[in-house]
């Protein structure tokens, strides 16, 4: 049943990457618990521009979970508090009348804010760049399933390609540390032969980049795998560390 | 020599560090458990034991020279991911909860090693670096732990230490790739159990010392 939630709510609003921000509060009334997390976030946006103040800027695209554009850090928990779940995805039902939300960007080294929630993480895509690429024949078509991949395997590199790339293990992480991230991208391709070629120089460029781009050392902490929205494993964290001593002891990349 | 520069300062590399020379400690915990154990029988048993293991001679001076050197590399690369950790996330967040995945070992880790780090020293200077003429070890242990600030100060280090070994050794195993479904769950159960066991293991010998004068 349709309720609605008077929330207060305190935003992490930055004018852009050099200048300092704090936390502002709003009061959110009225919202219903249909809303998903960043409707409400929409609805405090009108009422803000009809005060002819800035609206709160934040990251967002599919709305459906599947884009990796949305989050924030919601209460201390990237992507809220629901497991599994990216932001868009969170709805108000899973809050309480009266409460106050916490509501904080994306925070390391490696990302810098561009305004309030708005986080630049193309640290992201540059650790993709340095070797998360298989290497492909030109020409017609190859058949299907001409190389035959066990259903276990294939369904191993699937579970890793889930990665939606959002960066909620790096925020979730004490260190800021982009270890699952990098697992995931790296493992996704380990598993198959289509990627075996470029296995050492991918595991050791992947890495290299990754530190340094300035983000932090994994511990272990396993904060990571518990927030991920695709609920990604440091199983894979364990795989890159095992490519990464093969690719540096075995292989000719230097 | 490069690529081997790069390899051990990466992060992948400094984990690696940490969880080989973090093993050889686990190991060395081990043996020295085994060897303290004796104490829970007398006297005449803990001397000998001490005897036996002197003979041992020059297996001993380096296994202590090997402690040492992989005791510093823990200590430094410990201190190096500490700092960049923290540089890490200039800026903290107001608010920040645990989703679970952090344990009480896990998130103290660079405390309780630092913890570790000044109980080794005092250790070492207080039953290792000691005037041994015309005593015995036994002696030795019994007159420091007829102190009670020595038995509080002793069972608090060997409380840190469980719970550092607690996250350190599954935590290696991760770190050396060995995580599979299959053998996971024992390797975490392992951990604990082996934490327990050094912890109450040494923690009671103070105890059992006291209460046999």
């Amino acid at each position: 049943m349709t309720k609605t939630l008077n929330l207060t709510l305190r935003v992490w609003r930055q004018k852009g990457p050099d200048s300092a921000g704090k936390l502002e509060t709003y009061d959110a009334k009225n919202i219903s618990t249909d809303m998903s997390f960043l409707e409400m976030i929409d609805v405090i946006n009108e009422q803000l521009t009809l005060e002819g103040k800035e609206p709160i800027a934040f990251d967002h695209d599919c709305r459906e979970g599947i884009c990796g554009m949305c989050g924030a850090v919601v209460n201390g928990r990237p992507h809220g508090p629901e497991k599994g779940t990216t932001l868009c995805q969170l709805h108000m039902r899973h809050f309480s009348d009266g409460d106050t939300i916490f509501i904080e960007p994306w925070r390391s080294r490696a990302f810098k804010i561009i305004k309030d929630l708005a986080v630049d993480r193309s640290a992201l895509d540059i650790i993709i760049q340095a070797g998360g690429y298989v290497s492909v024949n030109t020409g017609g078509a190859p058949d299907a399933n001409a190389i035959p991949i066990s259903q276990e395997t294939a369904e191993k590199a699937m579970d890793a390609a889930a990665c939606i790339g959002c960066g909620a293990c790096v925020a979730a992480c004490p260190n800021a540390s982009a270890m699952l991230f990098t697992s995931a991208k790296i493992s996704q391709l380990a598993l198959l032969p289509q990627g075996k070629p470029e296995a050492a120089k991918r595991a050791i460029e992947m890495v290299r980049t990754m530190d340094k781009l300035g983000f932090g050392n994994c511990t272990n902490e396993r904060e990571c795998e518990a927030e991920c929205p695709k609920e990604i494993s440091i199983v894979n964290i364990a795989r890159m560390n095992r490519e990464f001593f093969k690719a540096s002891f075995f292989s000719d990349v230097k | 020599m490069g690529w081997f520069i790069k390899t051990f300062t990466s992060s992948i590399g400094k984990k690696w560090l940490m969880a080989i020379t973090g093993l050889s400690f686990c190991g060395f915990l081990t043996s020295h458990l085994l060897g303290n154990l004796t104490l829970y029988s007398g006297k005449d048993a803990f001397n000998s034991y001490a005897e036996h293991l002197h003979s041992l001679g020059v297996l001993i001076s380096v296994s202590e020279k090997g402690l040492l050197f992989f005791g510093i590399i823990h200590v430094l690369t410990g201190l190096v991911l500490f700092i960049q950790n923290i540089k890490s996330r200039p800026v903290r967040y107001s608010v920040k909860k645990s989703a679970g995945g952090r344990t009480i070992g896990s998130f103290t880790m660079p405390y309780t090693g630092l913890v570790l780090i000044a109980f080794i020293v005092l250790h070492l200077i207080n039953f290792h670096f000691v005037d041994k003429t015309g005593t015995t070890i036994y002696q030795i242990v019994q007159e420091a732990f007829s102190k009670p600030v020595y038995i509080i100060g002793y069972i608090f280090a060997m409380i840190v230490v469980a719970v550092h070994v607690s996250h350190g050794f599954w935590s290696a195993f991760q770190t050396l790739g060995v995580n599979h479904p299959k053998y996971m769950p024992f390797i975490r159960k392992a951990g604990i159990a082996f934490s327990l066991i050094v912890g109450l293991g040494f923690g009671f010998i103070p105890v059992f010392i006291s209460l046999t004068i």
